[in-house]
């Protein structure tokens, strides 16, 4: 008994603390369900689907959601090149400098939300930029780039070398060899660089509100309304949120199991072992 | 693009080919010719230069000075796809997002070629990976990657393929068989094999030809059986399987014979087996050429002979390895086959080793230098034993 | 690169073989120049800017501008009127970090070693929070620590709680908030760090006649040092600098030195001085990063 509690207590443990971490979802999605009996309230009152079928009823919180994707759309794109650029620069060649380049990068990740927000907006003020739309995305550039350059350079010093000089034997010019071999076996990891970075800047209230002016973003908007009172769509969105990054980890897990599986069964085994007759 | 390998290729040349990294000099002022459709094996311990010499006839290292011709050809200056050479890399490097046929397929797609799907098909035929053409790279056995690799470089026809230590990853007993598979798919198809490797038996089983190589330079050249039996530097006679070295000074010929005195002993060797025959020489005997017996007399005429005590016996199956302590305290190694005949010798018994002089040998010394009577690195020792 | 490093051994070597030299020499300076221009730009620069916003003139406004007067009395008159906030962060995040571990260890541990096929989807839970909005989970807790909620009932229930206690509104929820929002930060590092603790070693150690808290404590505890530093770093420097816990979990009287600050730029547009703040939170924050730094080595971190 004191042995089988000695190998489960840690396990226990594990999933009390997952189960701490799971409730917030939980009751996210709940309220998503919920007919709040006044604005100000945070409790459950009574069921309702009224909130996921007119999720727009209020309509400033779908603009903030649809501002959101687009600053997030621009700040990945603009981020992932930017990014997988110093990557391939400094996992593929020597360069002087590379210290202070690794600091530059290493830096903002290691810099509260707050002082990078509070030092933009001084800037931007000193310089009499106007903030807004703009000024987020490049405030949210600034933050991805490093997430991105972390995520890529793993992906790219775990390629092997020879693989390209492989290609390059084979007849491959330095073009086809990027475009056939490094690209598609970088491809994931600048996905998920790309993924990494969409959810960082959607999610981002911090260095936002320094430097948003009137704009409001999603977070910006749940910011506001949580001192007026929160619209029970904010939990739609949230679940909803929730439910598709899900589904898409779900997705590219099960798409991997498959083609394992689907590879080991396909092909019709042919002789078990050619070679052994010779 | 038009390939070489329409044209007749001639034979692969390196003239003074050198390779500096910094101060390092990886490949030193290496000249040696390549006949076509020979197999040919660079063979020498880790960083003696030999994967640098494979990769500066790849294309994938730039010589510092030198020419690699290939014919009358000077490709030392093409890039890698530039040149109708392919390379079987250590550990494969195939392409893991790319299944069997398209790793196969890659070189003819590169080269603009459309219908490619008979040659592929015919050549996993020839590697004997029929129906593999859906796999990935992953899904292979270790084996099944080599000969994919084999496969994905001899579908494009070059006129040299390199193979850098093709067989290094594989267990011993799969290696024995791909070693035979090789030699067949090299005399099927009648490229020249250039082939990388540390492994001495792996040369000698394979190549016609073989190359040691130390320092980034070659120390001795020529078949398998003639370095073995009459290696032509000290590094090649304990690199190459082992041998019992003893210093010596070398007085000139008397006759047909080189005179030598090694620790107050008088010994001789055929001239026809001296690379030197006057100064510092080392006398060189194979330990499975010396023969122990109980007293002097037992010793065959024209035989030569040193005494010693056996300090060490090793049963090792097909044979037994005893150590046997001269009277100046060298310890020289003497192999005797387990045939049946004569029975295994104590520790502690005074013997007499004896050697054919037809079988002995004798090789420049530095003066300075002792006996040598222990391999190289941990070599196992071909021959007998293996 | 020293000059041996690219000295190519043939065999058994998987290393890369060294980047080519001589083509190509502007390369890499013109795939860097985008991504350090903009962070030069847009990170570097606006510190510098805000260590001068720091030693403005304290009586200008945005409207009449400020003049720079090198003021470098900005600091302690900020220290000196803030300093129960700045404590609060410290101790807050400090008090957070020790919850985050007791649990975050276990967590990790039993998923790295514990959780055999399971591990994956452990591993998802972990993230899973991270997938919504992180406003909208910690407006969740306010339902949860709720007056009427089912555990502020429990906790009076069983006495823990007077009739009148709450948890909203107190440092309970503020802390708990901190814990609960950066607790994933420090999991996944620590995850990495024992994901390839061989358990042979512990086996090893209990041959060797350790007991099990022993082995934790010689064996598994060392090995996991990389990834307990860089995950402690992750939790920390965010939540010291995190106001929305207490915004929206706490009261003025929790408010930590973001609230501060972030009132000093937004509201009283006191420039000189949020920017001292904001400054003096950096400085003690890379102060601390350092030192652990030092200890671990920045590769490991990154």
């Amino acid at each position: 008994m004191r042995r089988w509690l000695a190998d489960r207590w840690v396990m226990g443990a594990a999933l009390l603390v997952l189960g701490y971490l799971s409730l917030p979802i939980l009751v996210v999605a709940g309220l998503s369900f919920n007919r709040p009996s006044s604005r100000l309230s945070y409790d459950f009152n009574e069921f309702t689907l009224d909130n996921w079928t007119q999720p727009c009823a209020t309509s400033d919180m779908c603009d903030a959601v649809i501002r959101s994707m687009e600053i997030g759309l621009i700040a990945t794109v603009v981020s992932t090149i930017l990014g997988t650029l110093m990557a391939f620069a400094l996992v593929r060649h020597g360069f002087r400098g590379r210290a202070g380049i690794n600091g530059l990068i290493f830096l903002p990740m290691a810099t509260p939300e707050l002082v990078m927000g509070t030092s933009l907006l001084a800037l931007f003020v000193a310089a009499g930029v106007p903030q807004g739309f703009w000024t987020i995305v490049i405030a949210h550039v600034m933050f991805c780039v490093s997430f991105v350059v972390v995520t890529v350079k793993a992906r790219l010093a775990g390629m092997d070398r020879r693989l390209e000089e492989a290609a390059m034997d084979l007849y491959a010019s330095e073009w086809q060899t990027f475009r056939r071999i490094t690209l598609p076996l970088v491809l994931p990891g600048i996905v998920a660089a790309a993924l990494l970075a969409f959810s960082l800047s959607f999610d981002d209230f911090i260095i936002t509100n320094f430097n948003a002016g009137t704009t409001v973003t999603f977070p910006m908007y749940v910011w506001g309304a949580a001192q007026r009172g929160i619209p029970p769509q904010v939990n739609v969105i949230g679940t909803a949120m929730f439910v598709i990054a899900l589904l898409l980890v779900g997705a590219s897990s099960l798409r991997g199991r498959r083609a394992r599986r689907a590879a080991l069964a396909a092909p019709v085994a042919p002789r078990p072992s050619a070679m052994s007759g010779s | 693009m038009t390939m070489g390998h329409e044209t007749p290729a001639g034979d692969l040349r390196l003239a003074n080919l050198t390779k500096r990294f910094g101060v390092f000099t990886a490949v030193d002022d290496l000249s040696l010719t390549i006949p076509q459709g020979s197999f040919f094996a660079l063979l020498g311990a880790s960083g003696c230069g030999k994967t640098t010499t494979l990769r500066m006839i790849a294309g994938l290292e730039e010589p510092t000075s030198g020419q690699v011709l290939l014919g009358d050809r000077d490709i030392a200056g093409l890039r890698p796809y530039k040149r109708p050479v392919n390379t079987v890399f250590q550990s494969y490097a195939l392409f893991p997002h790319l299944d069997i046929h398209e790793n196969v397929a890659f070189g003819l797609r590169r080269r603009g070629i459309r219908n490619v799907g008979d040659q592929v098909e015919r050549m996993l035929a020839l590697v004997q990976l029929e129906g593999y053409g859906r796999r990935r790279p992953a899904q292979l056995s270790g084996g099944q990657q080599q000969r994919v690799a084999l496969a994905r470089a001899l579908i494009n026809h070059p006129q040299v393929l390199l193979l850098d230590e093709p067989l290094g990853a594989l267990d011993l007993k799969l290696r024995r068989q791909m070693q035979i598979e090789l030699k067949r798919i090299q005399t099927e198809v009648g490229i020249t094999f250039v082939h990388v490797t540390h492994d001495q038996e792996e040369a000698m089983t394979m190549a016609d030809t073989v190359a040691v190589m130390n320092a980034g330079r070659i120390e001795q050249l020529g078949r398998p059986a003639d370095l073995y039996e009459y290696p032509a530097t000290a590094f090649v006679a304990n690199f190459l399987g082992q041998s019992n070295l003893l210093a010596g000074e070398a007085a000139g010929r008397s006759g047909d014979d080189a005179l030598v005195t090694a620790h107050g002993l008088r010994f001789s060797v055929p001239a026809g087996r001296a690379r030197v025959d006057r100064g510092p020489v080392f006398l060189g005997v194979r330990p499975e050429k010396l023969h122990l017996v109980e007293r002097p007399e037992q010793v065959p005429a024209g035989h030569q002979h040193v005494g010693g005590v056996v300090t060490d016996a090793s049963y090792v199956g097909v044979s037994t390895q005893y150590l046997v302590r001269t009277a100046w305290g060298s310890e020289l190694s003497a192999f005797s086959a387990n045939s049946g005949v004569g029975g295994q010798l104590p520790l502690g018994a005074a013997v007499v080793a004896h050697w054919d002089p037809r079988h002995a040998f004798l090789l420049p010394r530095e003066s300075g230098e002792d006996d040598q009577t222990t391999p190289l690195l941990d070599q196992p020792p071909v021959g007998v034993l293996s | 690169m020293s000059a041996l490093a690219h000295v190519p051994t043939s065999s058994g070597q998987a290393a890369a073989p060294p980047p080519r030299r001589g083509r190509h020499t502007a390369l890499p300076y013109l795939l860097l120049l985008p991504g350090a221009a903009w962070l030069l730009v847009f990170f570097a620069l606006p510190l510098l800017q805000l260590a001068a916003a720091s030693l403005y003139d304290p009586g200008g406004s945005l409207s009449t501008g400020y003049a720079m007067t090198w003021a470098v009395g900005n600091y302690p008159e900020a220290l000196q009127a803030y300093w129960p906030q700045f404590v609060r962060s410290f101790l807050y995040s400090a008090i957070a970090l020790v919850l985050a571990l007791l649990m975050g260890y276990p967590l990790a541990y039993a998923i790295a070693q514990k959780a055999g096929r399971w591990k994956n989807l452990l591993l998802v839970a972990v993230v899973a929070p991270m997938f919504t909005s992180f406003l909208v989970r910690t407006l969740a807790w306010k339902t949860i620590l709720s007056d009427n909620g089912w555990v502020v009932g429990l906790l009076r229930d069983v006495h823990l709680l007077g009739p009148d206690g709450r948890l909203l509104a107190t440092p309970v929820a503020v802390v708990l908030g901190l814990t609960y929002n950066f607790l994933p930060f420090l999991v996944l590092p620590l995850y990495a760090s024992l994901e390839r603790l061989d358990p042979r070693l512990l086996e090893a150690a209990s041959d060797l006649y350790a007991s099990p808290l022993r082995a934790f404590q010689k064996v598994t505890l060392p090995l996991s040092m990389p990834g307990l530093i860089a995950g402690t770093l992750l939790f920390f420097i965010p939540a010291t600098g995190d106001y929305i816990n207490a915004e929206l979990l706490g009261t003025p009287n929790q408010y930590m030195i973001g609230n501060v600050i972030d009132s000093a730029f937004l509201v009283r547009l006191d420039y000189p001085q949020g920017a001292a703040l904001s400054f003096l939170l950096m400085a003690a924050i890379l102060a601390i990063v350092f030192v652990y730094l030092r200890k671990a080595g920045t590769e490991e971190v990154l």
